[in-house]
């Protein structure tokens, strides 16, 4: 067909002949926002509350926007894959793929006033929380333009303005901040919610339990969302957890169980949780989903499974090919537009690493910055600093 | 002393300040906090003062930090203080705080309705609501992250141990969220919070309720440590940390919570990094903090009527050390002797130490000695427990051999 000739060019490319042609033979990528309805892939599992319908609304503009932005987390994490591997990123770097629709799919249904905390699998909640790839990138290497000014590294990524409270390295220690995040909220009457993510390894921490009772104990719009990716680095979830029914550990607290490969069952659930939060307190999500790579850059992933399972998984439940395929069969975008989307991504992702290479290693000074808050001129180096000294504004 | 005047002058500008109408509390709101302007000084330990204004970006506050001259000054000037204990002046602080700045919440186990184990926080909850002052379930490590968390959003929490020693379930919390998180976020989030709470060797406590914990924490990079001992500095240090951006550990002492004194009835603040004055003297400098202070006064007696003249200083700031002061003090007597509650090993003392010979090697004429409490889980036997922490008479004996 003569079409062919044209849909192989870059769609941007496409634009000045939309007109000049009948609107029947070439049909632009749909940017509609007009509701759509899908089913979910399987239904919701609850404990102590009511399942949320399985048809999510959603819309073509948005589906596209879940494509393109778990293409980019996605890419993403290869792209620091192979610079890990370059070793320009060093220590640990814990990779997201496979899990994209997890954040992805919570970003859809909230707003940038809810609070986000996270563990140390936190690059591309990051970007979701509206973070950029060449901050990103920047902070891997350990340059001083990176989020964390390069003193934080993969495990400490934060964005105070988009309330993404992090990035922390000890499993298990973001639920009691997460608590003390929708403390915050209802102390301060915010009428938002904070989601606090952890794994299911961490779901046998006793700061877990904890958490959950003292979220329960005083309402706090906290919502817990357990990231079951079935393996706790190199343990599976039947050999560490008697119980693998996460979503019921809340015992007095409701839960639900997600399909996290599914971005708008996760979107769905979360927007149900988010209103559940503000009137009666706590709730916990089980998303069940799947990483890719190993733990971590260290751990090569096939020591404890299979690579049969990991194929398996990637080839009948991944969540960008599931999106793909919903674009494809409402007629959306075709796969040719999608793969140069894809393409347009990849371009994207190396562009912001090669401007991360060349950013500056932070100054030795910076060493000594933000251990304290300057408070009133004064700067102290530890036990041993050597005169008051102070500096008039 | 100028020291006082101008604390009081300042009080009267304060006093046309109107402290949060405490209707407003039930509903705080962080958007709409006043704006105030700042004065403040930076004191040095030889009252030697320097003041400039300026105006906070963000959280605004009055400091005024007092340089603390000996006892006597503080009570003669101010003429109409009020008496009251140790317990209660912290508690005066931190209620005071709390007037103030909607933000200041205290958490803790019993400290709401049962107001507190030794009554620092009574009558709080009454006054501010549950919410302001948070009984929680036994839970150290889930409730001092619940604190960092919400410190990291502008609440500006007062987390109690109800023993110093139940702190290190949750030190993870303390050591890697609340120290850390200013760095490696690159700055983005303070950490506002106070842990405070008793610890030290009290009366046939036992053993896991006496420990010191200054020692464990004293490595965190991130956090500033303060040691109260008078009514006076513990009020003082109190509001001063609660003010404090960075997050600040609090240790007082079972044993002087019933300490009486009479302190200003205008508003103060005691520098947080700075050492108080106790006694000035010539011979040897004698540094210490918390419960041995009173040890140490009580042999100053006896060095007195033997015919030394001791300078005794009163550390007050852990972390950092206050190597101003401590180096003037050195310079002068040239004699150092350390006596704390810590343990021997890795304690406190061993790192004041380990900083006045490196800084102040020259100025010596003897080796720093360092007198501290034994290396062993304290002991529930009264005369056992005694022989654990530094008796006044161990400290005479260590300056006559001192100062040979």
């Amino acid at each position: 067909m003569a079409l062919s000739r044209f849909s192989s060019r870059s769609n941007t490319l496409l634009q000045p002949f939309a007109t000049a042609f009948p609107v029947a033979l070439r049909r632009q990528i749909s940017t509609d926002t007009s509701p759509l309805t899908v089913e979910t892939s399987v239904p919701f599992t609850s404990h102590l509350c009511e399942a949320p319908s399985r048809a999510v609304e959603t819309s073509s503009k948005e589906l596209l926007s879940f494509f393109h932005d778990m293409a980019l987390m996605r890419r993403m994490e290869i792209a620091a894959d192979s610079l890990y591997k370059a070793k320009l990123i060093r220590g640990f770097c814990h990779l997201y793929d496979g899990q994209e629709a997890v954040a992805i799919g919570m970003e859809a249904a909230i707003t940038k006033k809810d609070a986000i905390i996270t563990s140390y699998r936190d690059h591309c909640t990051f970007l979701g929380r509206g973070g950029g790839l060449f901050e990103a990138f920047s902070e891997l290497m350990g340059r001083k333009t990176g989020c964390s000014k390069g003193k934080g590294g993969s495990m400490h990524f934060y964005k105070k303005d988009a309330s993404f409270y992090g990035g922390h390295g000890i499993v298990g220690a973001q639920a009691p901040l997460g608590c003390g995040l929708a403390f915050a909220q209802k102390y301060s009457k915010d009428e938002a919610v904070t989601f606090t993510l952890y794994g299911d390894g961490a779901a046998n921490q006793g700061q877990l339990f904890e958490a959950l009772n003292i979220a329960a104990l005083w309402d706090l719009p906290a919502i817990l969302v357990c990231e079951n990716n079935h393996y706790g680095m190199g343990t599976a979830e039947w050999r560490s957890a008697k119980s693998p029914a996460y979503f019921k550990r809340g015992d007095y607290v409701p839960g639900l169980k997600v399909d996290g490969m599914d971005a708008l069952a996760v979107k769905q659930a979360c927007k149900f949780a988010k209103e559940h939060a503000l009137k009666n307190g706590p709730i916990i999500l089980e998303m069940d989903t799947y990483r890719y790579h190993g733990h971590s850059m260290s751990d090569p992933g096939s020591t404890y499974r299979t690579r049969d399972e990991i194929s398996g998984v990637r080839q009948v439940r991944d969540p960008i090919d599931r999106v793909r395929k919903l674009i494809v069969s409402h007629d959306i975008a075709t796969e040719k537009e999608l793969k140069d989307m894809e393409k347009e991504v990849r371009k994207e992702v190396d562009a912001a690493v090669a401007q991360a290479k060349e950013s500056p290693i932070p100054e030795s000074s910076e060493l000594f910055t933000n251990i304290y808050v300057k408070g009133f001129g004064s700067e102290s180096f530890g036990a041993d600093r050597k005169e008051l000294r102070a500096t008039l504004p | 002393m100028s020291a006082i005047i101008h604390g009081a002058g300042a009080a009267t500008a304060l006093s046309t300040f109107n402290p949060v109408d405490s209707k407003k509390l039930a509903a705080p709101c962080r958007t709409n906090l006043p704006a105030r302007s700042k004065r403040y000084i930076v004191a040095g330990s030889d009252a030697s003062k320097s003041f400039g204004s300026g105006l906070r970006a963000s959280h605004s506050q009055k400091l005024i930090a007092n340089a603390v001259a000996t006892k006597t000054d503080t009570s003669a000037t101010t003429g109409t203080g009020h008496e009251l204990l140790l317990f209660e002046a912290l508690q005066e602080g931190l209620e005071e705080e709390m007037d103030r700045d909607p933000h200041v919440c205290v958490m803790g186990e019993d400290v709401g309705h049962y107001g507190g184990s030794y009554k620092v926080t009574k009558g709080l909850a009454d006054k501010f609501g549950d919410l302001r002052v948070l009984d929680t379930p036994i839970c150290e490590n889930a409730f001092t992250g619940m604190g960092i968390g919400a410190a990291m959003t502008g609440l500006r929490p007062v987390i109690e141990g109800m023993n110093m020693g139940f702190l290190l379930l949750a030190f993870n919390q303390i050591s890697n969220n609340c120290g850390m998180l200013h760095y490696t976020s690159g700055g983005q989030f303070t950490i506002p919070v106070v842990i405070r709470g008793p610890g030290g060797v009290g009366r046939q406590l036992g053993a896991e309720h006496s420990q010191r914990l200054e020692s464990y924490f004293q490595s965190i990079p991130g956090i500033q440590m303060v040691a109260c001992s008078t009514p006076y500095n513990a009020k003082g240090l109190m509001k001063a940390a609660i003010r404090s951006e960075n997050p600040v550990i609090l240790f007082e002492h079972v044993l002087l919570y019933n300490l009486k004194e009479k302190i200003p009835d205008e508003e103060y603040i005691c520098n947080l990094e700075e050492a108080e004055m106790v006694r000035p003297g010539e011979h040897i400098t004698i540094l210490t903090y918390s419960r041995m202070r009173y040890h140490v006064m009580q042999a100053a007696k006896t060095l007195v009527n033997k015919g030394y003249d001791p300078e005794v200083i009163d550390i007050r700031s852990l972390k950092p050390f206050d190597l101003y002061t401590i180096g003037n003090s050195v310079k002068k007597t040239h004699r150092v002797l350390i006596v704390e509650e810590c343990m021997r090993t890795g304690g406190i003392g061993a790192s004041l130490t380990a900083a006045i010979n490196e800084n102040f090697h020259d100025y010596l004429d003897a080796p720093v000695m360092c007198l501290s409490s034994q290396d062993v889980p304290t002991p529930y036997a009264g005369t056992l427990e005694e022989w654990t922490v530094v008796q006044p008479a161990q400290i005479v004996t260590a300056v006559e051999q001192l100062c040979q």
